[in-house]
């Protein structure tokens, strides 16, 4: 066992499964000499030559495209956009090939792909550096959504998405990267992509959260134990495909949901959730069930991000409200 | 034609000014007047200050990451000193002199470096986009600024900026060969800097310059010193008269440096070793300018002296100013978002305002 960070236990992923899988290539932009811009891909190209681990030239569609490619002939990429704000001259690839190609060649050409992007708010960055697009990615249909929230589940959904026979969108909280260290275990072991897990459990609602926002509804859960508030919290893991099951066993028993993301409000992955809980638990509700959610504006610059960042005292507040209810 | 001397395919750059500061290409030295290398000089160097003091503010926790200009200032300055007030500029994020040559206040630029959406507001008066961070996504809006010119039989034409790695994004091929196509008043400049953060030129491209990129958009082409201030007025001076006499877009390539690292979040050391380094800091604008100058008789050391104690006093008490700016306010997140508020964002603020009223009892 040993005691890592999230960049460490994705670099710690990276080279375990290199070292077993010689198929598997990691790229992008100073991915290889540097190791990444957050050193995630660090070593590597020193370990396992520059034929495994190298920098791309500025080409976020190339990457996402060569991708495809090397993934049709029985590579196993993981590709690497800088920062999530940067994904956009790829989303033409992601969207009508990686995502279609099973379904378009009836099964013949498939694309077991990982690629990789630091995303989210609350480190002061520049401008584009702040957004949160999981629900843009999870309305593909053939793609699925990873965001691990700790270093555990951070290693094994990265071992699960490489194996995953078919595309992976594997989203990386950046305020988390360093936020925090775990002991995880040293050998190669799998988080089940589509499983959330129960962080928590509790009686009186169910709050569902993922990535940095899972921290932030822990440090509400700890204030709200002198208000005699008891929260059931589920880390969902996987934006898709939803697990359907764990959030509708969860509202049964307690009776209220709130969801808790860093995105924008509206179109958001709260508003499937809500679906999801209304089609599943209907009956078992006692408040409305609800969001808690950055507003549907661009994310301001660090001067006024602090307005548009979830903070424990936002989700106490209306956790009390639908409590209240 | 400069363009049709130095042919980039053969690898030939043009060069009227060494780097010791002597002119050894005296025929195309171009007309400028001392009066205005001065304020060329001045404005490389006060953007020059302004990163030296931003790097001190930064590492005193005085300011948040940002992208240093230092090194590139020559081709950032002659080039927009090369075009008119009535002209168009569409820069990426690493233009520091241009912006302040054109008129956008050291204010507005401390502003955005800062975080606060403020430092996006450009004068009324000056024709020049806000950054755009994401690479290569600036040059269609020249273009299409472009057009907009041709469709209102105006005479003005239009500078886009980017970096040697922006060269490899579609984007970049996309929008010089739709200039191309649509015969539009663009000049596209290339600070290649040598490296896109970590990443050498060698590993951008296996061509032999960025130049020769326009040679299959089939637009003229032509790679420049870009640290020779002279070189870069004359080849911009010609792709201006090209672009107002209606004969369409031209690529410049400047072959520049960046001192400093990509952004402070970046540690050069790690890919470029310290012996490159010095050698490239022989090539620094400012220092062949000086020599220029001196050597003109137009400047000495008593005036550079005072220059640079003016140029400080400026830049501190501009950040000074700047940095008593409030945090941005809540209606200011929603407010432009639309022409007008909607339904679900006033609803939104409204909620917000509560929360906020609520907290502060």
């Amino acid at each position: 066992m040993a005691v890592l960070n999230n960049i460490e236990a994705l670099n710690q992923s990276l080279m375990q499964m290199m070292e077993t899988d010689d198929t598997i290539i990691v790229f992008g932009e100073d991915s290889g000499f540097e190791g990444g811009v957050f050193r995630v891909t660090k070593g590597l190209q020193e370990k396992f030559g520059k034929e495994r681990c190298f920098d791309t030239p500025l080409t976020e569609a190339g990457i996402v495209g060569s991708g495809i490619g090397m993934a049709i002939t029985g590579l196993k990429p993981v590709a690497e956009i800088q920062f999530q704000g940067f994904v956009f001259p790829a989303m033409n690839q992601i969207m009508i090939h990686a995502a279609r190609m099973r379904n378009r060649s009836r099964g013949r050409f498939t694309v077991p792909m990982v690629i990789r992007m630091p995303y989210g708010g609350a480190v002061r960055a520049l401008e584009h550096h702040s957004e949160s697009i999981e629900a843009l990615f999870a309305h593909i249909p053939g793609l699925k959504v990873v965001i691990p929230s700790n270093p555990y589940d951070t290693k094994g959904l990265m071992i699960s998405a490489i194996k995953d026979p078919d595309p992976v969108v594997f989203l990386e909280p950046k305020r988390l990267y360093r936020a925090f260290k775990q002991e995880i275990p040293d050998e190669i072991y799998e988080v089940p992509i589509g499983k959330a897990r129960v962080m928590k459990e509790g009686e009186d609602i169910t709050v569902v959260a993922w990535g940095a926002m899972v921290p932030e509804c822990q440090k509400a859960i700890d204030m709200l134990k002198e208000n005699n508030v008891s929260v059931e919290l589920i880390d969902l893991r996987t934006i898709s495909p939803i697990d359907k099951e764990t959030i509708a066993q969860s509202v049964k028993k307690t009776g209220r949901f709130l969801v808790v993301h860093e995105a924008v409000k509206s179109f958001g992955a709260g508003a499937e959730l809500i679906s999801i809980v209304n089609e599943k638990a209907f009956l078992s509700l006692e408040a409305p069930p609800s969001r808690l959610t950055g507003f549907d504006v661009t994310v301001p610059l660090a001067k006024g991000e602090h307005h548009f960042i979830i903070n424990p005292e936002k989700i106490k507040n209306k956790i009390m409200e639908l409590i209240n209810f | 034609m400069l363009t049709e001397i130095y042919d980039p395919l053969k690898g030939e750059m043009f060069q009227v000014m060494d780097q010791t500061g002597k002119i050894v290409n005296q025929d195309y030295m171009p007309e400028i007047s001392d009066e205005l290398i001065l304020k060329m000089y001045r404005t490389m160097m006060l953007s020059r200050t302004q990163d030296e003091k931003s790097l001190q503010y930064q590492r005193q926790g005085r300011m948040l990451t940002f992208a240093p200009s230092m090194g590139q200032e020559g081709v950032q300055v002659a080039s927009a000193a090369a075009i008119e007030k009535t002209d168009w500029v569409s820069s990426a994020f690493r233009e520091n002199a241009t912006w302040l040559w054109l008129g956008q206040p050291m204010e507005n630029l401390f502003l955005y470096w800062i975080g606060s959406e403020e430092g996006s507001r450009i004068p009324e008066d000056v024709n020049l986009l806000p950054i755009a961070v994401p690479i290569g996504t600036q040059c269609n809006h020249a273009v299409g600024i472009g057009m907009s010119i041709k469709f209102r039989k105006q005479n003005s034409v239009v500078l886009a900026y980017i970096g040697d790695g922006g060269t490899s994004e579609g984007e970049f091929y996309e929008a010089i060969n739709y200039a191309g196509a649509m015969n539009t008043p663009n000049i596209f400049i290339i600070q290649n800097n040598q490296f896109a953060i970590s990443t050498p030129r060698s590993l951008q491209t296996k061509a032999k310059t960025l130049a020769q990129k326009g040679v299959a958009a089939g637009i003229p082409c032509i790679q420049v010193d870009g640290n020779d201030i002279f070189a870069v007025y004359a080849a911009v001076k010609e792709a201006v008269e090209r672009g107002r006499n209606g004969e369409g877009p031209t690529l410049i390539e400047a072959v520049t440096y960046r001192i400093g690292p990509h952004t402070t979040a970046d540690d050069p050391t790690i890919y470029r070793t310290d012996e490159y380094h010095q050698e490239m800091l022989k090539t620094d604008p400012i220092i062949r300018t000086k020599n220029y100058m001196i050597e003109k008789g137009i400047w000495n050391e008593e005036k550079e002296t005072s220059l640079k104690e003016e140029l400080e006093n400026l830049v501190e008490e501009t950040f000074k100013k700047i940095e008593q700016t409030p945090e941005t306010s809540p209606e200011d997140i929603f407010k432009y978002t639309y022409a007008e508020m909607t339904e679900n964002l006033k609803e939104q603020y409204e909620e917000y305002k509560a929360f906020l009223q609520r907290r502060d009892k």
